[in-house]
């Protein structure tokens, strides 16, 4: 996919650099010249230097011919300049804006940006759920925050230790997607038993991710707040 | 001038031309509210202003909301940045229906941005040059 990227800092370099290596054609559009030379000499991207609210601009970047634009500047109103002016003016498929303040996400969807993300409300999400619980590995949000995809590692003294998968009380919209035990990967149903030292891959609902979190990882609060059913 | 009475009006960026507007809107008789992120640009406010000022980021709901945004008859979005003044002056005319939104942009290549999202354009480099050809005689 021919791809642009919009904005500078390292942000705009990881990001590139990950998507020229899964083969897509990166165009970079930053507004500092000497940054663009930098750019330029460490990214495979075309580097384009100039301000992307400028509809000239974009036109000189082949915004035409893009599959997608994505906006991650530190200024949402830029982001969201940039992406109108894309899928209005020019017609690009899949625009992305970063929203610094999380306030606005709204706002961008009911202005006609409707895939927004928000890096402080991610990132502080995260943080907290990293906070709470040690037997986190890995965790990544998905469909737009809704639901949580987590690496679980089930302690000596959680609840579920020798219980199969049917017999767990686990919320509605809870799946587990796969176990990692020892050197093998499962990838189990409701008769698999679940054993301590097992690293589990759930998938969950972000509103019922703590107390599918306490549930499995045998959290005080889940063990005092209801009895576990056979 | 006509006198335009019970007329609520929020101007954002009080530099020259924020000022001058606010300055007239006052003196005709609209009840104006000025929004800069610089307090110190209201100093230039002259005595025949009689309105309202706010220091805060126009660009946070919460300093437009302390405007009473959605009670305001006209919002003209004069800051020095055309992605700040467009970004308000679409909250104001599609998240709060305000009728008459105008919008002061830099880049005459944004007026069709303007018109798209029903916008009036304030389009400086355009009105200057015009101005300037008619003066010089070379445009009607």
């Amino acid at each position: 996919m021919n791809i642009t990227i919009v904005g500078g800092g390292v942000l705009a370099f990881f990001i590139s650099r990950s998507l020229g290596e899964k083969g897509h054609r990166v165009t970079v559009i930053n507004r500092d010249p000497a940054e663009c030379t930098q750019l330029a000499r460490r990214l495979k991207a075309t580097v384009v230097s100039g301000n992307a609210t400028h509809p000239a601009v974009l036109e000189d970047a082949g915004v035409r011919q893009q599959h997608a634009v994505i906006a991650i500047t530190s200024h949402d109103e830029d982001n969201l300049l940039i992406c109108q002016l894309a899928s209005g003016m020019f017609g690009v498929r899949r625009v992305l804006a970063m929203v610094n303040d999380p306030r606005s996400e709204e706002l961008f969807h009911k202005l006609g940006v409707p895939e927004t993300f928000s890096v402080t409300t991610i990132l502080s999400s995260l943080i907290e759920q990293r906070a709470s619980f040690d037997s986190i590995i890995n965790l990544f949000p998905a469909a737009n925050g809704s639901l949580e995809v987590v690496e679980v590692l089930v302690p000596d003294e959680a609840p579920c230790v020798g219980r199969t998968l049917s017999s767990l009380a686990l919320p509605a919209s809870t799946l587990i997607a796969a176990i990692s035990r020892g050197k093998d990967e499962i990838v189990p149903n409701g008769k698999t038993t679940l054993a301590a030292c097992d690293r589990m891959l759930v998938v969950t609902r972000h509103d019922s991710f703590a107390e599918v979190m306490a549930y499995l990882t045998g959290g005080i609060e889940w063990a005092v707040r209801q009895p576990v059913r056979k | 001038m006509s006198t335009v009475r019970g007329v609520y009006a929020v101007v954002v960026g009080c530099g020259r031309l924020g000022l001058y507007l606010a300055g007239a809107l006052s003196e005709s008789g609209c009840s104006v509210v000025v929004v800069d992120i610089d307090s110190s640009r209201f100093l230039d406010l002259g005595a025949g202003f009689s309105g309202f000022t706010i220091e805060g980021d126009a660009v946070e709901l919460a300093t437009l909301e302390q405007s009473k945004i959605g009670k305001a008859d006209i919002f003209i979005a004069a800051t020095g940045s055309d992605s700040v003044n467009l970004m308000v002056s679409q909250i104001a005319r599609t998240i709060y229906g305000v009728k008459k939104v105008a919008t002061r942009i830099y880049d005459p290549a944004l007026e069709p941005q303007c018109r798209r999202a029903d916008l009036l354009p304030i389009s400086t480099v355009t009105t200057a040059a015009v101005s300037v050809l008619r003066a010089l005689g070379l445009q009607e």
